[in-house]
């Protein structure tokens, strides 16, 4: 345990929430990931997990940096603006590129890849 | 007494990346398709950034900021590049 002491106990305590829920709202997320059906309800809870998670992992590591150096330390904010920008970019574009692997026009999408073995079976890997 | 409880929660907040991180590396094993392991392995890294993102709040050192940076911009290439890959059949035409 390092120089923690040197912080007041209500930004301590602030911090240490911050950081934990932006962990949990991650956790969130990747358990959406690996519990919900298809492919198209997969896509949004990672959504949820980046974007709170980040936020909030952040805010707290600014916070507690500020409290530290007696300074703004605000570098994080880099690290927030460039997620913020490239997580819709990315799922925009991973989205595209299923919906035109699922051939769509005509076929449902929620009729393939519901579970896994199918799939394969389909030979649509 | 403030300070171990945000000793405690940086070290549960790191326990529970692990887990979200586990999350994301079953779906990366398990599929079923293309499209699911690239959104898992997108996931994944994000978990990865934000564990850097608290040893370095743990460690009180910025050196872990500079490694989530480069994870971020990395991984946002490498998942647009898959994405695109699964789209066209080729990364640069």
């Amino acid at each position: 345990m390092n120089d923690f002491s040197a912080l007041s106990p209500m930004l301590a305590v602030l911090i240490g929430l911050l950081a934990l829920l932006g962990a949990i709202f991650a956790l969130i997320g990747s358990l959406g990931l690996l519990r919900l059906r298809t492919f198209y309800e997969r896509v949004h809870p990672p959504t949820m997990g980046t974007t709170a998670g980040v936020g909030l992992t952040l805010a707290a590591s600014m916070l507690l940096f500020s409290a530290l150096e007696l300074r703004p330390v605000l570098h994080e904010l880099v690290i927030a603006v460039f997620t913020v920008i490239t997580t819709p970019v990315t799922y925009v574009l991973l989205v595209r590129a299923a919906v035109h692997r699922d051939g769509i026009k005509g076929k449902q999408p929620a009729a393939n890849a519901a579970e896994p073995g199918d799939a394969r079976a389909d030979g649509n890997l | 007494m403030s300070a171990s409880f945000l000793w405690a929660s940086l070290v549960g907040a790191q326990i529970v990346l692990a887990l979200a991180m586990t999350c994301a590396a079953i779906r990366l094993v398990r599929g079923p398709r293309a499209q699911d392991r690239v959104l898992a392995l997108d996931t994944l890294y994000v978990n990865a950034m934000l564990l850097m993102l608290t040893f370095g709040m743990r460690e009180t050192t910025t050196l872990y900021f500079e490694i989530a940076l480069v994870i971020a911009i990395v991984g946002f290439v490498s998942t647009a590049a898959l994405a695109r890959f699964l789209l066209r059949g080729e990364v640069i035409e």
